[in-house]
């Protein structure tokens, strides 16, 4: 299955991955991290098509996107 | 299993120092791609600037040099002719390059240094709290004019890339905006195009990055995507201003 992790470490909340995520399958959370900042969530990770806009658009570079068999 | 995309290597694994947001982390996040991507982090210099750009010192994995004010192109002029193998970048905010800079910036274009300069315009005094820049917009406001700016009273917004074009010298002089996925990937582009003209030997090479600053715009990081796209856009219009290998074909 195609995957997307965040890091909790790098993420600063600016939600550009929610905006352009073109499945609509990422959301800002609503528990704070340890450094501060609200980080997005996988609504559906079924949907994920792995096409790597998330990581793109995140100025942290704080996504990883692995496709799956 | 494949991964599509992996953090940079050339970044250190540590937090950026930049507000949420701000789109220097994706300047010199794409810096990294390119970088990795040419198998160039050992053989990289990275002259950093006076700025909010200065926080890349501590983000940046390769070799950085300081330098003063609006001076690195100066001084990546002398790096790069004492040590021409290497892969120099100059990384400068609107401030540092269009203001205190001026003079250094123009004279290395003229000359056709070659080395390259990322131009990550935010168009205001990031690092000092949102003063007018050379390239603050008609009606943006500021610190320094809390109106907006009024060309009446202190000129137009200066077009680097337009005006650098205009030299003789330069190889390869572009901008690009950050705040959607197609000028991400056009500007990763273009940065490699920089970054093999000067590995060719070919000279002077010109990135300008339209870029945000949420902190002291006064608004949400998705809004600064809107502002860029409905009044940055608009007047710093992004493409390439000069490619010296298109004219030859
Ligand atoms: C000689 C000198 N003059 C003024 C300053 C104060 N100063 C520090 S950063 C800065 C402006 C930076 O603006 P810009 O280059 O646009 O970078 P940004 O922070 O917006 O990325 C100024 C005026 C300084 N450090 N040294
Ligand atoms: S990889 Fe594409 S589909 Fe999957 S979460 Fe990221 S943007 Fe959405
Ligand atoms: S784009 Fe990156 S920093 Fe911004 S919310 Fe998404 S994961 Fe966090
Ligand atoms: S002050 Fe502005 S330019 Fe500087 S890090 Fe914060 S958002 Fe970025
Ligand atoms: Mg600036």
């Amino acid at each position: 299955m195609n995957s997307v992790q965040i890091s909790a470490l790098f993420c600063k909340g600016c939600a550009y991955c929610v905006k352009f995520c073109p499945k609509q399958i990422l959301e800002m959370g609503t528990v704070r991290s340890r450094k501060g900042h609200f980080n997005p969530v996988v609504t559906d990770p079924e949907k994920c098509i792995a096409c790597g806009i998330c990581a793109t658009m995140c100025p942290e570079a704080a996504i990883e996107v692995t496709k799956g068999e | 299993m494949a991964k599509v995309y992996t953090r940079p290597q050339s970044l250190l694994p540590v937090p950026s120092g930049f507000c949420p947001g701000c789109l220097h982390s994706m300047a010199i996040k794409l810096v990294g791609e390119v970088v990795d991507e040419l198998g160039q982090l050992d053989n990289t210099m990275h002259i950093i600037p006076v700025g909010c750009s200065t926080l890349n010192l501590l983000y940046w994995k390769g070799d950085n040099l300081g330098s003063a004010h609006g001076r690195a192109p100066a001084v990546a002029t002398g790096f790069k002719r004492c040590c021409p193998e290497r892969l120099v970048f100059a990384y400068q905010g609107d401030g540092d390059l269009a203001s205190i800079g001026l003079a250094e910036i123009i004279a290395a274009a003229n000359r056709g240094e070659n080395f390259t300069v990322i131009f990550a315009n935010n168009s205001t005094y990031g690092m000092t709290g949102g003063q007018m820049a050379p390239t603050t917009l008609i009606g943006q406001k500021a610190t320094t004019c809390k109106m907006g700016r009024d060309p009446a009273d202190s000129g137009y917004p200066m077009k680097m890339c337009e005006l650098l074009s205009t030299l003789e010298a330069p190889a390869f002089v572009a901008r690009y905006a950050l705040n959607t996925p197609k000028g991400v990937n056009e500007a990763r582009k273009g940065i490699k195009k920089a970054f093999e003209y000067q590995m060719a030997g070919k000279g002077f090479t010109f990135v300008e990055l339209l870029i945000n600053c949420p902190t002291n715009w006064g608004m949400s990081p998705l809004q600064t995507l809107e502002y860029m796209e409905t009044n940055t856009i608009p007047y710093f219009k992004p493409g390439v201003y000069k490619d010296k290998e298109a004219e030859v074909k």
